[in-house]
């Protein structure tokens, strides 16, 4: 891993973008990392396209200016890219993971994207349907994260967010399987 | 460290667990973007009987500060937050509770003033206070932000200044990082039970509070009002020495980043410091000799310090967050010119009002300011204001 990762997330307002990098951060730093996530707050409206950033080092971080040339790039809503330029600022090395029941031979067709860029796909929407029961996107997509990036353990990760889970929906054992269920398909399934 | 006091949190979020530790008496709050979740996590607290303050949901920050204030004078601990209009509307009873010498600590998100009406960072609403006799400890990141809570408490007891302790808004207030906290029992024991001198619901010994003074003594009660924050330093460096010894963090008047060798400096509040670490380390590894000067604390201006600091820096450059709309330089660049001129140095200071209303600044840009100050030891651009990254 590089010594400063930087990460973009895109959603659109109400989508959780925000709280998918929240949620990577608070796992990254259970790994002992250091840890940043923060939005870009433009005008709050459901359905506006958003940005999320996360840092992660095994380094304090001092920078606190916002992420231009992210080392991944996350969309969680893939109507996005006809409006938004997702891969703006993206390094000739960089990664972009998108959310979409295309392949990434379609994406990087569409997003006309250089062969030194990875580019993954997943379903993640298909797959949080199924296994939460309501179109989450952003838990899946940190499944396939981890397993385009490497970034962090995955069986760690796994039981930190099912302790995570445990301790916040006591009362509800089908929301803690279904989101654990839905990482670990999204984990699987990511196409590159 | 136990795994679990390393949390992943902002500094809204960081600030609320502070005052839960601190466990104040009264907290007496009216919302505003971005401070509001403060108050509103706190809420929580309350609601959950995590602490035992009494919330008073106010309905305005004049009545948020008056609250306080009644609060503090009756005897007990009293904590608030605001932001930009929230800490303009309370500006009048912030001289009421200075005067009244009432250790008050505020949390105040760093906001843009209206008009035009902005919700973004910038320095203008404290700046606009400066004047009010309130102590002012500015917080680069989320782990200041909680560090310097606890410590507010402490030193503004001690001192009997009330406290404002700020964080830039959204940059910190919204943004999520990794923090070291104490544990509950750690904070209590040094923050202490709150033990007033004098106070309303002291029946053994009655007093009035805000009586009319008039040429008579007036005075001589704002002369002990500036001798207060004048000594406050002292009391600001005791605490944070006691604060080291439970936290293993240490914290001054200021902060030196690779700053003693430096030929160039930066001075800098708030989370822009930490961008300008970065720049500094990556000018260095090109061999350039740069370096940081953060205050930490903006009031008490620690001005012998701060000459101190900068007597063998060659040029300078001082970032102001905001503009006095004076005709000359911002808040911060006046004062250290002069800290400077008091212990007769006279060396180029440039001054960069940046970040207005949120505007980002760059690291790019930090170090072209580092480009600027090697021009100006050549003699050139001395003594200049510049809009950094403003379209003119």
């Amino acid at each position: 891993m590089k010594e400063l990762l930087e990460i973009r997330w895109h959603g659109r307002g109400g989508q959780g973008a925000k709280t998918a990098a929240l949620l990577f951060a608070d796992a990254a730093l259970a790994s002992g990392k250091y840890v940043q996530a923060f939005p870009e707050y433009g005008p709050e409206r459901m359905g506006a396209p958003v940005t999320a950033f996360n840092r992660i080092s095994s380094k304090p971080i001092l920078l606190h200016s916002g992420v231009l040339n992210p080392d991944v790039v996350i969309v969680l809503d893939p109507t996005l890219m006809e409006g938004v330029d997702v891969t703006e600022g993206l390094p000739q090395d960089g990664a972009i993971i998108v959310n979409t029941n295309k392949t990434p031979a379609d994406i990087r067709k569409e997003l006309k994207v250089p062969g030194s860029m990875k580019v993954y796909s997943v379903d993640a929407s298909l797959i949080s349907k199924e296994t939460i029961g309501r179109e989450i996107p952003n838990t899946p997509m940190l499944g396939a994260f981890i397993k385009a990036t490497g970034v962090l353990d995955f069986k760690e990760m796994i039981e930190d967010t099912r302790h995570k889970l445990e301790k916040k929906f006591k009362s509800k054992p089908e929301v803690i399987e279904g989101n654990l269920k839905a990482i670990e398909r999204a984990y699987n399934e990511v196409k590159s | 460290m136990a795994k679990s006091n390393i949390l992943a949190r902002t500094g809204n979020e960081a600030m609320a667990e502070a005052m839960r530790q601190i466990n104040p008496d009264v907290v007496a709050a009216y919302p505003i973007t971005p401070a509001t979740e403060i108050v509103q996590i706190f809420a929580g607290y309350v609601a959950d009987g995590l602490v035992d303050t009494e919330f008073v949901p106010v309905e305005s920050e004049h009545s948020a500060m008056s609250a306080c204030i009644g609060a503090s004078a009756a005897g007990g601990r009293a904590m608030t937050g605001t932001s930009s209009q929230g800490l303009a509307l309370m500006a009048e009873m912030l001289y009421v509770a200075s005067g009244l010498r009432l250790p008050i600590v505020l949390a105040d998100v760093n906001r843009a003033l209206s008009s035009p009406i902005n919700i973004h960072c910038d320095h203008s609403d404290t700046m606009m206070v400066k004047e009010a006799g309130w102590i002012q400890i500015f917080s680069e990141n989320a782990q200041e932000a909680y560090d310097n809570m606890v410590q507010a408490i402490k030193i503004a007891e001690t001192a009997k200044v009330p406290v404002i302790v700020t964080t830039d808004g959204f940059i910190i207030s919204h943004g999520m990082e990794r923090i070291e906290i104490l544990d509950d029992s750690v904070v209590k024991s040094f923050v202490g039970p709150y033990k007033p001198e004098n106070y309303l619901l002291n029946f053994d010994k009655i007093i009035t509070v805000g009586a009319l003074d008039l040429p008579d003594y007036y005075f001589e009660h704002r002369r002990q009002a500036a001798e207060a924050m004048r000594t406050a330093g002292a009391i600001i460096m005791d605490v944070a020495s006691g604060y080291q010894k439970i936290s293993g963090r240490s914290y001054g008047l200021l902060e030196k980043y690779k700053l003693d060798d430096a030929d160039c400096a930066i001075v800098a509040m708030g989370s822009t410091a930490g961008t300008a670490k970065v720049a500094i380390d990556n000018l260095r590894a090109k061999g350039l000799k740069v370096g940081l000067l953060k205050p930490r604390v903006f009031r008490p201006f620690p001005k012998s310090e701060i000459s101190d600091a900068l007597k063998n820096i060659k040029a300078i450059a001082v970032m102001d967050r905001s503009d006095s709309m004076n005709g000359q330089e911002g808040p911060v660049c006046l004062e250290v010119k002069a800290a400077l001129y008091d212990k007769s140095l006279n060396k180029p200071v440039l001054d960069y009002i940046y970040g207005l209303g949120g505007r980002e600044i760059r690291l790019d840009e930090i170090e072209n300011i580092y480009n600027d100050l090697f021009e100006a030891i050549k003699g050139k651009s001395k003594d200049k204001i510049t809009y950094l990254g403003v379209r003119e």
